[in-house]
């Protein structure tokens, strides 16, 4: 599905082919599916409007209109049927049932990047709250919204929570300014807290494993740790220099390939395929040879949410890597190898790294810089994948299919379904 | 001595040239006033001559003999005055006393050119000295500036010192404060933020009752039909029931996930155990079979034991299966000790491998060791002999192989000794028979001589007589009886006068080959006599007369 101002188009995910059309009262800011894929929500936010859709009728509508008090996010709960509407200042989050259209508030949520956390499972919700300057955690119980849990942490300024995968820990982390991750059961004890240092800036990304046996917690000091779900203590620092020594990584450097041009053939006015092949520079790997200095960015002192630390985590499906990103060093993308908890790839692009992301079903890594080239690693090797086209196609993001054959690249402006090929065995 | 010291005094100031009392001189000065006055070597310039001249002049003769006698015998010499007789000068004690005073006057000169040359000596020494010693004063020198140099030096780096832990002290000093500065501004921010959003949170609730109020008024949802649960249940209301299901519901989420870890731990257990197990059994196998030591640890090792068989049952039965703390406890304890033994054995192995052991420890092996060694030893010796010997060989081998002639003739000495000695008695033999064979000759010559002389008178006699018959018969020729025997004689006699002149001819050349051609007869005689001395060589000596010449050609 994809939005084009205000109107929703649906796709064939293998075709491509327009499926139904739908036009909304306004410009659409956010479009979810639900979770079974059967209705679509359009959330404008400056109407404060959302509209579902539903792909087997068509002709079926829904308008949720939050009215004066405004649309900040909206979200689907995991059962698919309710609709979360977080309201401007983040007053309170309104559940919208589309089957008894009754509907439930929540107060005082809080206004923090990950403030609302569904269990895998879909079984619990997790909402932070923050009441007369104390942060609190709600769970509920998706089926009924019913209050399960209500507990204070003891965070400063809660920043996020994440359920792990297995649905029975949350993981709670402060602001930045203050190095805290808690970790609390489904029943709202707190299992453990853990806290790397005191002063400096703390922690900037957070990821679960997805067999739930490993936290990793990426800090503003260039270092991950990543803790074990037995006994919630560190079990590896993992760090990030700018200059790699040890002879058993593999250094993928993306390289320029000059394009080489037959001049016999030049025409003119040049064809647009010439052209377009003449200016886009195709680039490949090319394995550097350890040691090897990436490149550095001392970050400005001065300003805040500085480009320090290791902004991006990702676990592969398989749980055996672990990919990270250091703000520090942004064209390089780090792979290590969690059995051995040592470093074992680092992909150095030419361009900063937007965006990356593991297949779901391999241990398979998309990496996009914004160009308009994809590239994709795995333990076999790495590849550039150019785009084909005219024109610039820079790619800002990336998504997986969730059955790993294909993935979807976005630009500004734009977007295209990558088909992979599967090996037939 | 007035006399003396009134001249010396003349002599030096006046005297524009220094008395050098090293120079040791003969200086002849032709006065002739000197011509009476002995020269003497003394220092002495040509005043000091002068000097000796004012002495003694035709004047004072006696006088200045005196003088001198009574300073001779105050030196101790005898008196040069005749024995009693005074005023005649005794010449000969007089040279006596001189040739004295000239012996002393040598013996001083030689004291002082020894003792001059002690003088410079020592003055070397003194120059040496006191360079030394200049040098050793500059060395002070320079060591004590030396030394207050690395003082200063010192000083500075003791300062330096202090400056620096005076400043990481500041440093620390400011570190803290800043800390401290850092906490109470974080403080102060956490405040002023809870007032803020305490403020904040007061428009939100403002906001909110105003957005409730007007909410009341619009249909918040529209939508065309109910949409059916996912799961096709009816929604149920919010009662106590459902909120005890819901707790319910999440203990047992709970509960599930804890089974879930608690059984991986379990299998995790399980698989350690059977790894700790395989460990201690394998350590056991390593360790030497010398567990028997009973008798130093019995009551442990019965615990053990007991604790071992325990274990041993526990492990016939399904261990991992028990979990309990005991035997956990009991296995990690047994692990440990094993290890531990295991651990002491290996040492044991590597001091022992240190000492150039490689195997297990027993006493057949420790002795055979030792033998061993000395076996090595013992071989070690015997190699370097054969070395050795090897070595030697060589060197003679090359020597032999280097000098050809010398080993040659050697070699040919070894093999020919034997015929030489034979030679050399054979030439014994031949000299001895040369001599005989020379004194032979001899007596042949003289007896040849002899024989010519005898001859010779036998001639004369003959021709004595047979003049006395040409005589006689010519007197007799008148009587024409001639008897024959005359003619034989006759006839003899031309022979005999032929024979003679033939002798006499032939005597002159040589006086040997005659005597050799016709002594065959004699020399057959002698050879017959010598035959009977010496049968063989005689005959021999002939032809080996020959050979003995030419060995002696050759030998010579």
């Amino acid at each position: 599905a994809s939005c084009v101002q205000h109107r929703l188009v649906v796709r064939d995910a293998s075709t491509l082919q327009i499926r139904q059309l739908y036009t909304c009262l306004d410009q659409i800011q956010y479009i979810e599916w639900s979770s079974d894929s059967l209705f679509v929500l359009c959330a404008m936010y400056k109407r404060g409007i959302v509209q579902v859709w539903s792909l087997e009728q068509p002709d079926w509508h829904c308008k949720i209109d939050e009215g004066s008090a405004g649309l900040v996010a909206s979200c689907w709960s995991p059962d698919g049927r309710h609709i979360l509407n977080t309201t401007e200042f983040h007053l309170r989050i309104t559940v919208w049932s589309l089957c008894t259209k009754s509907v439930s508030y929540i107060k005082y949520p809080k206004a923090c990047q990950q403030g609302v956390a569904f269990t895998k499972d879909g079984r619990y919700m997790a909402v932070a709250e923050r009441r007369d300057c104390k942060d609190f955690i709600s769970i509920f119980v998706c089926r009924n919204w019913q209050l399960l849990r209500h507990f204070d942490t003891e965070t400063q300024d809660l920043f996020g929570i994440e359920w792990a995968p297995n649905g029975c820990v949350l993981a709670a982390w402060d602001t930045c300014l203050e190095y805290k991750v808690l970790l609390y059961s489904l029943d709202g004890r707190l299992l453990s807290s853990y806290r790397a240092y005191e002063w400096p800036l703390g922690v900037k990304s957070i990821a679960w494993s997805p067999s739930s046996q490993f936290l990793a917690i990426g800090s503003f000091d260039e270092k991950v740790r990543i803790l074990n779900h037995v006994t919630w203590k560190k079990i590896t620092e993992l760090e990030h220099p700018a200059a790699i020594s040890n002879r058993k990584t593999i250094v993928y450097k993306e390289v320029e390939k000059s394009p080489t041009v037959d001049t016999e053939r030049l025409t003119f006015p040049p064809t647009r395929a010439l052209a377009s092949s003449l200016f886009s520079t195709k680039s490949k790997y090319d394995i550097s040879q350890v040691p090897v200095s990436l490149q550095y960015n001392k970050p400005v002192a001065d300003r805040a949410n500085p480009k320090v630390g290791v902004g991006m985590l990702a676990f592969s499906a398989d749980n055996c890597f672990l990919a990270t990103k250091n703000d520090n060093i942004p064209n390089a993308v780090w792979i290590w190898d969690i059995r051995k908890l040592k470093l074992s790839v680092v992909l150095e692009q030419l361009c900063t790294i937007q965006c990356f992301q593991w297949d779901p079903c391999q241990p398979r890594l998309a990496v996009c810089t914004g160009s308009s080239r994809v590239y994709l690693w795995s333990p076999a090797g790495c590849v550039v994948v150019q785009v084909p086209g005219e024109g610039d196609f820079q790619i800002m993001s990336l998504s997986w299919n969730s059955n790993g054959d294909s993935m979807l690249l976005l630009s500004k402006d734009n977007f295209c379904v990558c088909y992979l090929e599967t090996e037939e065995v | 001595m007035g006399d003396w010291k009134t001249i010396t005094v003349p002599v030096l100031s006046p005297d524009s040239k220094n008395i050098f009392p090293y120079t040791s001189e003969r200086k002849r000065s032709p006065t002739s006033m000197n011509s009476q006055v002995l020269r003497l070597s003394l220092p002495s310039s040509k005043n000091m001559h002068s000097f000796y001249g004012a002495f003694c002049t035709e004047d004072n003769i006696e006088q200045s003999v005196s003088y001198i006698d009574r300073e001779l015998t105050t030196l101790g010499f005898p008196s040069i005055y005749a024995e009693s007789k005074g005023k005649e000068l005794n010449l000969i004690s007089i040279i006596n006393c001189m040739n004295e005073l000239l012996v002393m006057q040598h013996k001083n000169l030689r004291a002082q050119e020894e003792v001059e040359m002690q003088h410079l000596k020592l003055g070397s020494d003194m120059d040496h000295l006191q360079n030394c010693y200049a040098k050793l004063k500059e060395q002070l020198e320079l060591s004590k500036r030396e030394i207050v140099g690395l003082q200063e030096r010192d000083r500075q780096l003791q300062s330096k010192n202090r400056n620096l832990h005076q400043l990481l002290k500041n440093e620390k000093d400011e570190v803290q404060k800043l800390q401290n500065i850092i906490s109470s501004r974080a403080t102060q921010y956490n405040h002023d933020m809870k007032r803020k959003e305490r403020e904040y949170n007061k428009l939100k609730e403002r906001l909110h009752q105003l957005v409730m109020n007007k909410k009341d008024k619009k249909l918040a949802m529209e939508v065309l039909n109910y949409v059916g649960r996912a799961d096709g249940k009816r929604g149920a209301w919010r009662t106590d029931k459902t909120e005890a299901r819901n707790e319910e519901e999440m203990y047992k989420v709970l509960l599930s996930d804890y089974e879930q870890r608690q059984k991986q731990l379990l299998l995790e257990n399980a698989e350690l155990k059977k790894v700790l197990q395989q460990m201690k059994k394998d350590i056991i196998s390593l360790l030497p079979p010398q567990k028997q030591k009973p008798k130093e640890r019995s009551e442990d090792g019965l615990v053990l034991s007991d604790q071992e068989e325990d274990i041993g049952e526990l492990n016939k039965e399904n261990m991992w299966e028990l979990s309990c703390e005991t035997v956990r406890e009991q296995l990690t304890n047994s692990i440990r000790k094993q290890w531990r033994m295991l651990k002491n054995h290996v040492e044991k192995l590597d001091n022992q491998v240190s000492r150039g052991h490689s195997g297990v420890l027993n006493e057949k092996d420790v002795i055979s060791r030792e033998d061993h060694e000395l076996e090595t030893e013992k071989l070690e010796l015997e190699i370097q002999q054969c070395k050795e010997m090897i070595k030697t060989q060589q060197q003679l081998l090359q020597q032999q192989l280097t000098c050809d002639d010398e080993t040659t003739l050697l070699l040919q000495d070894c093999y020919l000794l034997e015929e030489r000695e034979r030679l050399q008695e054979e030439w014994r033999l031949f000299r001895e028979q040369k001599k005989n064979f020379e004194k032979e000759r001899k007596s042949f010559t003289e007896a040849a001589i002899r024989l010519g002389l005898e001859r010779k008178a036998f001639e004369e006699d003959r021709g004595t007589w047979l003049k006395h018959q040409f005589l006689s018969m010519t007197a007799d020729y008148k009587s024409e009886n001639m008897t024959t025997p005359s003619a034989f004689l006759r006839s003899s006699d031309p022979d005999i006068c032929l024979v003679k002149s033939a002798s006499w001819q032939r005597k002159p050349p040589s006086v040997l080959s005659p005597t050799v051609s016709p002594e065959p007869c004699q020399i057959s005689q002698y050879i017959t006599q010598n035959r009977v001395a010496s049968e063989k060589p005689a005959a021999d000596n002939m032809p080996n007369l020959c050979v003995e010449s030419d060995d002696k050609e050759e030998i010579e």
